[in-house]
């Protein structure tokens, strides 16, 4: 569904990504497992159009999304759950979901739909995005992403800083949303987490994608976790 | 005229001022608050809109009211097409960095001044105000008969020095409602918080960049507007207005809405008062030792809110 091939990308002249490849397929979880400077957030930049792309492509179900402006891509159906969250902090609640809700030009369906999902939003309606705790900020930038309705659900870390409790909810409603066929690429540093919830592992190393595996494989043979991420 | 009286004139006067100056800080806040853009070009869009003012009235010539309220839509339309266009011609072409902003706007400084030196010329041109009528003012005052009511003498103002302060006022509620209540508002807001995000939500940043810069050099072409049958338009009338604005913005916090507005009254109301009693010298020393003062105990701005 999602693939980015090949693709060279980075911050002004500091290059990061030196041909890196993925591909996401609807009703799956891909993790994306690396060192921290790796190049799992880039990557993530880089499909949403937030980075130049030098030389690759990415591809949504064919479709070429990096010669598009950044603003482009998430019209598409890209919802991004950036890492730290990233809420308009001095909107509200509502007023967060709402820029979601503009991205694609939804209906109050998907609001409805969105706080469905998320109750304990729907009574923090009115509160500043910036003055909820640390879990709700994670479902409110997830209710935001998913306000657009997406094909593809970029995750950037999404449990960290949480509470376990948090950390289940907000797993169950990613699990959720792979089942309802959405193709999901998930930034994870806890390889737990990564593994009781990812059908397939890509592998990040020095700016490359260095190996893709699925899941069941990595729980039966631990060694090739301990090879790409081992200290 | 006695203390009571005198004092009422002036906080009238400084309540004009006060008008004025809330429209122009409140357009150089706006641009610093969303694009994060110091426009040290701020005073030429205002001059901008006195220079255009003049032009709309002369040349439709007739009742001095339809000459007013054309250029009161005309002007400030114009100027912030002005500015979206320097926008996208200069601010965006150098990325909206920091330093190569400030550098850009003062380019920009000079050339609007300069062209409207070379067009309209050096003169100090007036346009007639639309209606100027001198409305007395009460005063009360215990005597034996208990309070009453007297019509001291010089204690006037015009009815279009009201207006202006009307004015200053439902453009206020207009922008405000704008901002709070619109689709449009909100996008803006939300491109202040965190622009990389809202690119992410398919929000057109360079769009709303350059709409918020037509933005503020229309408000304070607004403010210039409304000046101009007071203060006449002349090239070099962007300064003072200029310097204003920034003192203002920076007591009540750069990009905090509310705290331009009572730093705007503060500052008005005080330039006003001090000037009618003492020297409009000694208003520009109080505000600019206040400015030194905010920035050495509360750098953030009244209202502002310190970085974290």
């Amino acid at each position: 569904m999602l693939e980015v091939n090949d693709i060279h990308t980075g911050y002004g002249p500091v290059k990061v990504l030196y041909g890196a490849s993925l591909n996401a397929q609807s009703s799956e979880i891909l993790c994306l497992l690396g060192r921290n400077g790796a190049g799992k957030t880039t990557m993530l930049k880089a499909i949403m159009g937030l980075l130049p792309v030098m030389s690759g492509s990415v591809t949504l179900q064919g479709q070429e999304l990096h010669r598009l402006p950044a603003h482009h891509v998430p019209r598409h159906g890209i919802g991004y759950i950036p890492q730290g969250r990233r809420l308009f902090r001095e909107l509200t609640v509502d007023e967060n979901i709402e820029i979601g809700l503009m991205a694609r030009k939804q209906s109050r369906d998907t609001r409805d739909w969105v706080l469905d999902l998320f109750p304990r939003l729907r009574e923090r309606l009115d509160q500043q995005a910036g003055t909820l705790s640390g879990g709700e900020q994670q479902m409110l930038a997830t209710a935001r992403a998913l306000c657009l309705r997406p094909k593809v659900l970029l995750l950037d870390e999404p449990t960290e800083g949480l509470q376990p409790s948090m950390i289940e909810q907000i797993r169950q409603v990613i699990v959720k949303m792979r089942d309802e066929g959405f193709a999901i690429i998930l930034v994870e540093q806890r390889v737990d987490a990564v593994l009781s919830i990812a059908d397939r592992v890509t592998f990040i190393e020095n700016g490359r994608d260095v190996r893709t595996t699925d899941a069941a494989t990595l729980k039966q043979d631990t060694s090739i976790i301990a090879r790409h991420l081992g200290v | 005229m006695e203390f009571g009286p005198h004092l009422m004139l002036a906080s009238l006067e400084g309540a004009v001022i006060a008008s004025i100056l809330v429209l122009t800080a409140m357009g150089l806040s706006i641009v610093f608050g969303v694009m994060r853009v110091v426009n040290v070009a701020h005073g030429e869009f205002f001059m901008l809109g006195a220079v255009l003012a003049w032009y709309v009235s002369t040349a439709l010539g007739g009742h001095p009211a339809i000459g007013f309220a054309v250029a009161l839509i005309v002007a400030p339309l114009a100027v912030g097409l002005v500015a979206a266009v320097s926008d996208q011609l200069i601010l965006k072409r150098i990325n909206y960095d920091p330093d190569r902003t400030i550098v850009g706007t003062i380019g920009m400084l000079f050339i609007i001044q300069q062209t409207t030196l070379m067009t309209f010329g050096p003169e100090a041109r007036p346009v007639e105000a639309p209606f100027n009528q001198r409305l007395a003012l009460p005063w009360f005052e215990f005597s034996e008969g208990g309070l009453q009511m007297i019509w001291p003498w010089g204690l006037s103002i015009t009815s279009y020095k009201l207006f202006v302060i009307f004015a200053a006022l439902t453009v206020l509620v207009a922008l405000w409602l704008f901002l709070t209540r619109t689709k449009i508002g909100l996008i803006m807001r939300a491109t202040q918080q965190d622009s990389e995000t809202a690119k992410a939500f398919g929000v057109p940043v360079g769009t709303v960049y350059s709409c918020v810069f037509g933005l503020g050099a229309a408000l304070a072409a607004l403010g210039a507007v409304l000046v101009v049958p007071i203060q006449q338009a002349h090239y070099l009338m962007g300064a003072d207005p200029l310097l204003m604005a920034f003192t203002v913005v920076i007591i009540g916090g750069l990009g905090s809405l509310p705290g331009t507005v009572i730093a705007a009254f503060l500052i008005g109301m005080s330039d006003g008062i001090i000037s009618v009693f003492f020297s409009p010298t000694l208003a520009q020393i109080i505000a600019t030792f206040l400015v030194a003062m905010i920035l050495v105990f509360r750098p953030q701005g009244l209202m502002g809110k310190a970085e974290t």
